[in-house]
Parts: C-alpha cells; structure tokens; sequence
C-alpha cells in the first residue's frame, strides 16, 4: 500500500519537472513558426494559418553565419567529447589499475577539479590563451572543456572499472596481451554503458555553454551557436523570429547526438556484457 | 612440460603475511593439488606463480628458468579461473585466439590448435557462440580450451569447478583428469573441496594460514595425516578427535585413557612426553566398528541417524562433552535413543601429540 502511494508521488512529480522542463522548449519551437506579431500577441497559442510564418528560418539560414556557428559547435562539442572520453577513460583505467608514485595525490587532484568550477579561472585561461596564440580559436575551447569534463567523466570511469571483475584482466595478462590491449580491446569495450552516460553529460554543458565562446572568441569564424544567437538580441530591438528558430534549430543536433547515446547506453545495459 | 619449483617463498601484504616460508617442487607432467580452507593463500600461491602478484621475497622456478621478474606471458603458463574470465564481447573462437594473436602465431597454426581444442572439449558446434549464451559447464570449457590452445608449460586452475552445479562438478572433473592423461602437462590445481584433490591429484599440498601443513599422496594424507589439521581436514565425515592423555608408559608402548574412552595400550615408539601429557586420538567414522574392533572402545547413545542408503551416519553422544560420529554400512542402523557400543582397530587410530604434530603408532 506504502509503495503504491510512493510511486503515485513519484509520478507526480516527475511528471511535474518533465512539464516544467519541456514547456518553454516547445513555447520556443511554437513561436519561432509564428510571425512577429503573433508571438507578442498570443504568445502560447500555436501557430495556425494566420500566424504561421517561417520568417525567423529563412533570415537565420539565409543571411547570417548560422551555419558556420553551428559547425563550430558541432566541432568544439564532439571534439571535447571524444577527447573527454579518450583520456577519461585512459585515466580512470591507470588510476585504479596502477599504483604509481604520486598516483593518490593525482586523483585528489582531479577530485578537486569536480568541485572548483572552471570558470573561476577565466581571467588565468584567457591569459593563457592569449599568450600561447590561441586566443580566438575552437581549440582553445575543445581545451578548455576537456580540463572541465575530465575530472567528472574520470570520476564516473573509475566506479564503472572497479565493476569489472579482475579476473579478466588477469586472465588477458596470462594471456600474453600487451597492457594497451587489454584497455582498448578488453576493458574499453565493457565500458560502453559507462561511456555513454559521460558522453551525454560532458556533451550538454558544452553545447550550451555561452560564457568561454564569449571571452575566448572574437570572430565570426569561431563563433559557436549560443554566442552567434546573441546578435540577434539588440539592446534595444531584439529580432525575436530569428532568435527562436535559431533556438530551434540548436536543439537538433544535440537532440540527435543524445539518441544515438542513449540506444548505446541502453543496448549496453541490457546485453548483461559485463556479468 | 616442465618442473616448478618453489624456494623459500614469501608474501605478504602490508604487515599481513599471507604465505611464509613455502617449498614445493612440482614434478614434470604432475598434477598437484593445493587445498585448504578458504583464505589460506591458495589462490595468492596460484597467482604468484602466474606472475600476476609479485614475490615478497623467495624464488619461483619453471623449468630451469628463475621467473621472478618475467611477466605472466612469458613464464609458459595458462590459468583457467573460477569465474571463467572469458571475454565478454567475443565469440568462443576469438575467446581462444585472442591471446595467440600477441605472440606473432599465423593464422593456420591459430586454426589448428583452436580445431584441436574445440575437438578435444566438444566444443565445435558452439565456436561462434558468444559467452552469454553458453551454459556454465560449456563456459568452464571454452576456458579451458583457452589455456590449452597456447601449449603452456604449466596449466594453472583456480577452483575451476566451484561455479558448476554438482553433477557437471563430478564430469568436469573426470574430464580434467583425461586432459591431463592426455597431455601430460604439467598442472597445479587449487580447491577447497577434499574430494576433488583425492581423485585428481598426483599430489596433494594442504595449506592452512599461509603454511604448508603436508604435501603427500592422496592416501598418505588419509591414512597417515602429519598433523591434527591435516587429520581434520581430509576425509567426510571429518575424523572423530578424543582429549585423552598418557596413564603409563613403558619402552614399546603407552597406555591411553580419556574422558568416554576405555583405557588401551598402543605400540608407540619413541614417545618423548611424560606420562600425563595431553594428547588427541583421532578416528574416522568409517573405522568405527558396531563389532570386532580392537584397542579402542567407545560406548554412548545414539542422538540422530542420517540414513544416505547403503551407508547411515550415526552421531554419537559417549558423555556429556564426548560426541562422534560413525559410519554404519548395511540395512541395520540403528535408530535415535539406541545405545551403541564402538570400538577400532588399532592400525586405524591417529595420534597427536598437544602440539598436533602426529605420534607415529608401530
Ligand atoms: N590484494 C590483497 N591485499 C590484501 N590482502 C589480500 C590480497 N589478496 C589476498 N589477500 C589476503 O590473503 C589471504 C589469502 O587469500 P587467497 O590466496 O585468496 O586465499 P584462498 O584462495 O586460499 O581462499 C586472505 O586472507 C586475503 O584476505
Ligand atoms: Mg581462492
């Protein structure tokens, strides 16, 4: 009786967070097909043959750098990504297989990196962006964002490792396999679930970012989407048509790149590959 | 095929020493078994001369090769594991290649030994099985087939049968012992369970704490075990023990009494204590006689009967804090509440002296 009263509550609320979550996602979509005045005027009406209007798509796509900035988002997201997951995985692995000298201090170090938040050194990053001639580049994002993944996708990496039962590293060393071996074709495969929740949850935060594309770029060329739809948001007229479908269509890719995971990380959970 | 040997071999971790001052010497193409309670260092034995924990201090040999700082892949060796360990993302053929493929071989000679293996452990029709879809006893198997496939020296197994049900126990088992018939290697075989060590073994390593507490034939161990734990540990039912102590004794024999136990005389040479001194009888229950024993007489009351068929376990209250067990064969066992009188023949009486070491009986 106890449990079905809890899972009622549950329900709610979680039905509540979805609602609350996804609510201003689809005021966005909606408006960004109606005209200018129907999205003052009605707001959260959906678009219907008089308000419809794809004048926000056409200037976005046709006129402005949009498909540059989404490129570069493109690049700096799944650039970050895959470095995250590559030495994440590769540091998770040797700290908790090897005992080295310094190896614990390593680890509380990385620790440390998953409480400080990474944009307290923003003057020091800028600074040092400027002075190694990267100011103004995707790379210096793609670093940036892996020194902010890192320490979390490790830390994620590690309890997924420890899960691994020992013997089957012991039993690839008997085997003859070299150590690299034994990570990228024993244990890196097994890691598939573990590797998809990192990625989906290195990846939002990078796409979404909007503080380092602004004090890191300068040029249209480098700009990322979050950064590119800000012009569209004048001081004292904003063109809301094309701040809405460009809002829109950021939300594609990273909508598409989340299902790809997802499948991954279910079809891990369930192929009982690690038992 | 090789020898093993081990020399003053030490492990400890941390300030916990896990194995002191162990020997052993493994005879080419024999099959030894270490056993021992659960936490006595089996394993960590096991592991150490796979290269895969390292030496605290001592020296491990394979062949005539001192392999201390050599890497488990050079040592010529293959361990199958309790858990299987197989890979869990390849089929049973990559399962058994995988490995192969590092040391340089060619594809045909790869193909040969897997086909040989797969033959071997009737495993041909489950080659492009992954693991998941493979039975326990097909999964040991497949491990199995993986040590075999790389031709070691020596084959290492770390109770491999304890994940299988008791009936693929006893096949798996049978089938080990033909593959060592059949190819004569060298193999060292941990278990807990005594059963598996008497059939399988040439020789038997009983460890307990980090010791070594004998090493012999498996009918050595159970007719003239060294000491107390040995005695208790091999043989099921486990050995009935009696407190007793020495009540006279002259240059050829003592004479034994105890709490329960009738006095008798045995033919002990060189017995050093005193009289008075403490020492243990053991019996196993299979020596206990309901008649024509000699020397030994235990008289008490039956308590509880446990009736397998031909043979029915009697336990056996003699006084209050005497209790014991004996095996009756045959149709007639007694029941519950029957009064019992046992009694041994002397050549199958063990004694211990009050440091457990054995007391050689004439
Ligand atoms: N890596 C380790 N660190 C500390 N103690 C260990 C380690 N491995 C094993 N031990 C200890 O060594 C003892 C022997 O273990 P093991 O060889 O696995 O026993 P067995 O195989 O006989 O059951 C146990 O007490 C265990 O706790
Ligand atoms: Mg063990």
């Amino acid at each position: 009786m106890r449990s079905r009263y809890t899972i009622f509550g549950v329900h709610v609320i979680l039905l509540a967070y979805t609602l609350l979550a996804t609510l201003p996602i689809l005021l966005v979509i909606m408006n960004s097909f109606k005209s200018r005045n129907a999205i003052f005027g009605s707001p959260l009406s959906p678009p219907n043959a008089d308000t419809f209007s794809l004048i926000g798509y056409t200037k976005v796509l046709g006129k402005s750098h949009f498909v540059t900035y989404l490129l570069n988002s493109m690049i700096v997201t799944l650039g970050s990504m895959g470095l995250v997951l590559l030495f994440g995985a590769m540091a998770a692995w040797a700290l908790t297989e090897y005992k080295f000298r310094g190896s614990t201090l390593l680890a509380l170090f990385l620790s440390i990196g998953i409480m400080v938040p990474i944009r307290l050194g923003s003057v020091a990053i800028v600074a040092m962006m400027r002075q190694s001639g990267l100011n103004d580049t995707l790379t210096a994002l793609v670093l940036v964002y892996v020194a902010q993944g890192l320490p979390m996708a490790i830390f994620i990496l590690s309890e997924f490792i420890e899960q691994i039962p020992k013997d089957l590293r012991d039993a690839a060393r008997c085997d003859g396999v070299p150590e690299t071996r034994i990570f990228f074709e024993v244990i890196a495969p097994l890691l598939r679930p573990a590797i998809a929740t990192v990625a989906v949850f290195t990846m939002v935060p990078v796409w979404n970012d909007l503080w380092f594309p602004l004090i890191l770029t300068s040029s249209d060329s480098t700009h990322t989407i979050t950064l590119g739809v800000q012009q569209f948001v004048g001081q004292y007229t904003t063109d809301w048509n094309s701040v809405l479908s460009a809002l829109s269509l950021a939300i594609l890719p990273i909508v598409v790149i989340y299902v790809i995971f997802s499948r991954q990380l279910i079809a891990g959970l369930t192929s009982g590959a690690v038992k | 095929m090789a020898t093993v040997r081990i020399a003053k071999l030490n492990k400890s971790y941390g300030d916990a020493a896990i194995l002191r001052d162990i020997d052993l010497s493994v005879d080419d193409g024999e099959f030894v078994v270490l056993v021992g309670p659960s936490g006595c260092g089996k394993s960590t034995l096991l592991r150490m001369i796979a290269g895969l924990d390292g030496v605290t201090s001592g020296d491990i040999f394979i062949g005539e090769r001192r392999v201390n700082d050599l890497e488990p892949a050079h040592r010529k060796i293959a361990m199958v594991f309790q858990s299987y360990a197989l890979y869990p993302h390849m089929n049973v053929k990559k399962n058994m290649t995988f490995g192969l493929k590092f040391s340089g071989m060619a594809q045909p000679e790869m193909d040969r030994r897997v086909a040989e293996a797969a033959r071997m452990l009737r495993l041909e029709p489950l080659l492009e099985r992954r693991p998941r879809d493979l039975s326990g006893g097909q999964r040991q198997r497949v491990a199995i087939g993986r040590a075999i496939v790389r031709e070691p020296d020596v084959f290492l197994f770390d109770e491999p049968l304890s994940n299988l049900d008791a009936a693929l126990r006893v096949s798996t088992r049978v089938e080990i012992a033909k593959l060592h018939r059949l190819l004569g290697a060298t193999m060292i075989y941990v278990t807990h369970d005594q059963i598996e060590a008497m059939t399988l073994a040439d020789r038997i390593v009983v460890m307990n704490h980090g010791l070594i507490a004998q090493v012999g034939k498996p009918l050595d161990l159970y007719y003239h075990p060294a000491n107390l734990f040995v005695a208790g540990f091999i043989g099921s039912p486990a050995m009935n023990f009696f407190d007793a102590s020495v009540a006279a004794k002259n240059a050829t024999a003592v004479t034994i009494s105890g709490p329960g136990v009738a006095a008798f005389d045995a033919a002990v040479k060189n017995f050093s204590g005193p009289v008075g001194a403490k020492i243990k009888i053991g019996v196993r229950p299979e020596h206990l006689l309901a008649e024509g024993g000699s020397g030994f007489k235990i008289a008490g009351a039956v308590e509880l009967v446990e009736r397998l068929g031909e043979t029915s376990y009697a336990h056996v209250r003699a006084t209050p804090e005497v209790a014991l067990i004996a095996e009756i064969r045959g149709r007639d066992a007694p029941n519950a509440g029957d009064p019992i009188a046992l009694s041994a023949h002397e050549r199958d009486l063990h004694l211990f002296d009050e440091r457990g070491e054995r007391i050689a009986i004439d």
